[in-house]
């Protein structure tokens, strides 16, 4: 029976002709990840297990990310224990204030991930990497503490839902969109397990940015993984990034996919998930009762060049209404001192926003721009859970940079052709 | 003799150990409280080599690792469910606790049937009823994995 592309790389990784979904293996990791909230506990079960070797320094990568600049003494302390580790097991990707970006968005980047590649993070967003046509999903932190000493993990073989994209995207219309409506469609536990597999004609439309970001949210629909095939695109993001040889994977003519959804996108437009699930999908164009208190234009989802520039567009010769907060947090050292060569960091400052160094900050409610009770928030994030944000009694709308900076504009949830009347 | 002790579907981590004893480490204290929002009397009832079979989705809600901790501490060789949570699944496996997935055994077996599982084929036997299942093996890895205590247990074994 014919293999999906997942399957193929994990077939690979475990040594084996053949895999089938269900089928339990063991295979070889080219990239072991962890933040500074996880990897703390991951070096203590490594060390309490009596570990006193990294199964490859070149293949561990530490970002701290979640709470830097360290909000506190117990985050402060966290990424203490993080960096004493690296530096005592000679890890080569750790990065710590200065160099460090938001984990998905700095891996790719950094050209840490290629095609074909098997790579787990003690990070549930870890799947963003199948953008890049590599198998990445999130673990717990003992699978990391493991997996740092062994270089290899255990994996039960998913099986696999075949999204086909076929249309063009409408104007401001960008991959968190596409995945809302995804999400949307097939709700929170639609691909429970399973592989979100990516095909059709219409893949050409969606640049790296896009895929990233919806290969970043396939958890929400509960995957173990979304990927994309290799194309043209993908080659050009990684010219110049990874240097090392890979393997691009295509999924057999006969590989079975439980499930085909059909998703065009001449039928989706700009898209906001109300709370309190990313299932939750609306038009934009819906939104003008619900006013909003705080904009967030940033995270592993949508804090990538692109997004700036699709936020600055927005903003630029505009203020943010009256009584709203602009939140902008590009998401790695590059891309933040790219936004102040390009000019759109003044234009996030004239139009009333700050603009923070990257950290994970309002988008797991740690710290950054928490919400009070019964505030709202136009976010560019991943999760609209309940206290999500802060609060229990406050909300999050999930939508694009260009939605969340439209809205930021008018002071209700608004979609960017609204502002060009 | 491994007596059946049988549940529905959706059995969650909450109801396997409550999240009010979350503050304990303790695999005896967990133990003692493991099911007792289902089954006030699962702990004096279940015995070593005892199995849990249950339904659809077993584990799911929190990936508090203490769920398959407290279910192995009470003494149970195996849960046999329709499916299991993901979470649960990687947790279980993780800590060294034997789980299968068989629908049939887990529509067939009644409670208090006195069961025996034969992990290197995967066949399930009801003594009771006298009828058998096939539930996939585990790869031996992962059945070396379940018999040294688990994911950590098993590495540092590999590794001396
Ligand atoms: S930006 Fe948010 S979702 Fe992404 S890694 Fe950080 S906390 Fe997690």
């Amino acid at each position: 029976m014919g293999m999906t592309m997942t399957q193929k790389i994990l077939a690979k990784h475990a040594g084996l002709s053949e895999v089938h979904a269900g089928q339990l293996i063991q295979a070889k990791l080219d990239l072991v990840l962890g933040n500074d909230i996880t990897s703390p506990v991951a070096i203590n079960e490594f060390e309490a297990a009596g570990f006193d070797s990294i199964f490859d320094t070149s293949k561990v990568v530490m970002v701290m990310d979640h709470f830097v600049p360290n909000k506190d003494i117990k985050s402060a302390t966290q990424c203490k224990q993080c960096r004493m580790f690296a530096k005592r097991f000679g890890i080569e990707h750790y990065y710590d204030v200065g160099t460090m970006g938001i984990e998905h968005a700095l891996l790719p980047e950094q050209g840490l991930v290629a095609p074909g590649e098997a790579v787990i993070g003690a990070d549930s967003h870890t799947c963003t990497y199948g953008a890049l046509g590599a198998f990445s999903t999130g673990v717990g932190s003992t699978d990391m503490g493991a997996a740092m000493s062994a270089g290899y993990t255990w994996f039960k073989v998913p099986a696999a839902i075949r999204v086909n994209v076929t249309g063009k995207k409408r104007q401001y219309v960008s991959g968190k969109d596409v995945i809302l409506t995804l999400i949307g469609r097939i709700g929170v536990d639609g691909a429970l397990y399973k592989s979100i597999e990516f095909s059709g004609e219409g893949l050409k439309e969606l640049t790296m940015a896009d895929r990233l970001t919806v290969s970043n949210m396939a958890i929400e629909a509960g995957g173990k993984n979304g990927i994309f095939p290799v194309d043209d695109i993908t080659r050009e993001f990684l010219d110049g990034r990874v240097k090392r040889e890979w393997t691009a994977y295509y999924p057999d003519d006969d590989a079975e996919y439980e499930q085909v959804v059909e998703l065009n996108l001449d039928d989706i437009d700009c898209t906001v998930a109300y709370p309190h699930l990313p299932e939750n999908a609306h038009p934009a164009r819906e939104g003008k009762d619900i006013k909003i208190d705080q904009i967030v234009i940033g995270s592993c989802t949508n804090g990538k060049i692109d997004d700036m520039k699709a936020a600055a567009d927005i903003l630029k010769g505009r203020h943010l209404a009256d009584g709203v907060r602009g939140i902008v947090i590009p998401a790695t050292m590059n891309i933040y001192r790219e936004c102040m060569k390009l000019g759109y960091t003044d234009i996030f400052l004239d139009a009333g926003c700050i603009v923070s160094t990257p950290t994970c900050g309002p988008c797991l409610g740690g710290y950054m721009g928490i919400l009070a009770a019964g505030e709202k928030c136009v976010s560019t994030t991943n999760r609209n859970f309940v206290g999500r944000m802060g609060h229990i009694d406050s909300e999050v709308y999930l939508a694009s940079p260009a939605v969340a900076a439209a809205s930021g504009i008018t002071g209700h949830i608004t979609h960017p052709s609204e502002l060009d009347i | 003799m491994s007596t059946a002790h049988k549940y529905g579907d959706h059995v969650d981590t909450d109801v396997i150990i409550p999240a009010r004893y979350l503050a304990s480490q303790d695999e005896k204290e967990l133990a003692s409280h493991c099911m007792e929002d289902i089954d006030a009397n699962f702990h004096a009832k279940a015995k070593p080599g005892d199995i849990i079979v249950a339904g659809l989705n077993f584990g799911c809600g929190s990936s508090r690792e203490h769920a398959p901790v407290a279910i192995k501490a009470s003494g149970i060789s195996c849960v046999i469910a329709k499916s299991f949570a993901r979470i649960f699944y990687r947790n279980a496996i993780n800590i060294g606790l034997a789980i299968l997935e068989c629908p049939e055994a887990a529509e067939g077996i009644n409670d208090g049937d006195n069961v025996s599982v034969n992990f290197d084929t995967g066949i399930i036997t009801d003594n009771t009823t006298g009828k058998t299942y096939q539930a996939e093996p585990f790869p031996e890895f992962i059945r070396h994995m379940i018999e040294d205590g688990g994911l950590m247990a098993s590495l540092k074994k590999a590794k001396k």
